[in-house]
């Protein structure tokens, strides 16, 4: 059967020649980069080598490069420890309603500390509005994290003209940029953020490895304490060989993002244009403003588990938004921001491409979902009523 | 994830449909997670279900649920299915992931509504 894997935004492919430059570091370069002798300045100078090319990707210096063990923990150091940071300066953080939990969980953890939070609502796109933003913003305000693109809509956010703001009343800007590096371009200069973070995974990369941008000068509180490495903010002996995957994963991810954009925005748009024939099929997220490998429909009257379930068995991976995969009985937190009713939410489908998708994995998909999507509603008591109606 | 039980029933569903000229009808739908389900069935000579078909709008255990309870009703008498609970169905099917128990007491409640059902409309005739 036909393999077809349509779910890079929940992970990707470690690249082979990213798998190359690791393995050294797994057997004769296994020193410690803290140690004085040879095994260890060996491995110190990979380590640095990583973080300049992490460095160089995003247009930042490597000294502002924090290495982590991935993107959860780069946004946790972030929140957390800019706003203890700051605490003396006031109370107030803004971010969205459409943040990854790896953000939204760590915002309502600190409301318990003592800080108010504004969560700010969405467009039907999925967008935050800049001038929302500005009437949120309090004498208090110290910190916001605001997504660069959202993982399930793909819907990119207006932050330059967020970070315009954060800079005009000094408020630190820290954005998650886990799903755009290497599909969008990603400059922190022209962004104007203070903090960003980033996982290796999501750029065809090793898992357990991330970084987070801190902007020379940004005040960032440790959350674990420990040794002294990465300048004592984020301590442990370092985990040379994913960062090393990391360096070499976002080098290439980077080397030519239009290339890869135009690339990934022929399939999705040849994807999303062929899914629309089913009819009764609307796609959710900012039809341009969204990153080049995202397409999230909804399917009126069949239920999401199910259509995943259904393309898992012809050999299709892909993701959704619905109730009945997340655990929670409650379908996703950002499609519900977006205003969407609930039975929509739960048939939504995300396919999220990838640099190794072809035109063939396209068509693959084009000719296995409608029957599905058929087989479904022929036994949805909703599809016949909504068709009477 | 699933059983192997609850994949065939949701690849294989038994019984899809409604019945023709049916004799009752029960309509369920789970205000926890929007999973909707109609069960339509004929009752015939000893108050036997004697056909029984569902319509389901919902993840994989839902129908695997709805299809297993139609198997598991047909030929019983009403007295039989009116015993039958969601947990006959669970573990018919080999069980099922704890978040998705709920998806079993949309098939039995659908059933005992649509025996509900044909129990009006068989007072209604007589009287």
């Amino acid at each position: 059967m036909r393999k077809v894997y349509m779910d890079n935004g929940a992970t990707t492919q470690v690249d082979e020649q990213v798998l190359e430059a690791m393995l050294p570091f797994y057997r004769e370069l296994f020193g410690n980069p803290s140690s004085l002798h040879s095994f260890g300045r060996e491995v110190k100078k990979a380590l640095e080598e990583a973080r300049e090319k992490a460095a160089l990707a995003i247009n930042a210096r490597p000294e502002e490069i924090y290495f982590t063990s991935g993107g959860t923990e780069a946004d946790n150091l972030a929140v957390q420890g800019v706003a203890r940071a700051l605490k003396k300066k006031g109370n107030h953080i803004i971010t969205s309603a459409v943040e990854h939990h790896a953000v939204l969980d760590v915002c309502k953890a600190m409301e318990e500390e003592g800080f108010k939070v504004t969560f700010l609502p969405v467009d039907e796109y999925g967008m935050v509005s800049p001038e929302a933003f500005r009437e949120a913003v309090t004498e208090e305000t110290i910190l916001a994290s605001i997504m660069l693109a959202n993982n399930e809509v793909g819907t990119l956010q207006p932050i330059e003209e967020i970070s315009a703001i954060t800079r005009e009343k000094g408020i630190v800007l820290h954005t998650d940029a886990v799903q755009a590096i290497g599909n969008i371009p990603v400059d922190v200069g022209q962004l104007g953020v203070d903090l960003l973070s980033l996982a290796a995974h999501k750029f065809n990369g090793p898992k357990g490895v991330g970084a987070l941008y801190v902007r020379r000068g940004t005040q960032v509180n440790k959350v674990t304490y420990g040794g002294g490495q990465e300048k004592k903010v984020r301590p442990g002996t370092e985990n040379i060989p994913g960062i090393v995957g990391l360096g070499k994963a976002i080098e290439l991810a980077t080397a030519d993002v239009p290339g890869k954009a135009a690339h990934l925005t022929f399939l999705r748009d040849k994807l999303i244009q062929g899914l629309m024939k089913i009819g009764d099929v609307k796609l959710n997220g900012h039809p341009e403003k969204r990153l080049p490998g995202n397409a999230n429909l909804s399917f009126a009257f069949v239920e999401g588990e199910s259509l995943l379930l259904s393309l898992d068995m012809k050999g299709v991976a892909a993701s959704s938004g619905s109730a009945c995969t997340s655990g929670s009985l409650e379908p996703s937190h950002v499609l519900l921001a977006m205003g969407m009713p609930h039975e929509t939410a739960h048939g939504s489908l995300r396919f999220s491409l990838g640099k190794y998708n072809t035109e063939e994995d396209v068509d693959y998909v084009l000719e296995v979902l409608p029957e599905i999507v058929e087989r479904l509603r022929s036994m949805s008591p909703v599809a016949r009523r909504g068709k009477q109606g | 994830m699933y059983s192997e039980k609850v994949m065939d029933h949701f690849k294989n569903p038994r019984n899809v449909g409604e019945v023709k000229d049916y004799h009752g009808k029960g309509e369920m739908g789970s205000t926890r997670c929007g999973d909707t389900m109609v069960l339509t069935i004929k009752v015939g000579e000893g108050e036997v279900i004697e056909d029984v078909k569902f319509q389901t709008f919902g993840c994989a255990a839902a129908i695997a649920s709805s299809s297993m309870m139609t198997e598991m009703v047909l030929g019983k008498t009403i007295q039989e299915a009116l015993a039958m609970t969601n947990n006959h169905v669970a573990e018919a099917l080999g069980g099922l992931p704890a978040p998705k128990m709920h998806c079993s007491n949309l098939a039995a409640d659908a059933l005992h509504k649509a025996i509900e059902d044909y129990l009006k409309r068989k007072e209604a005739a007589a009287s």
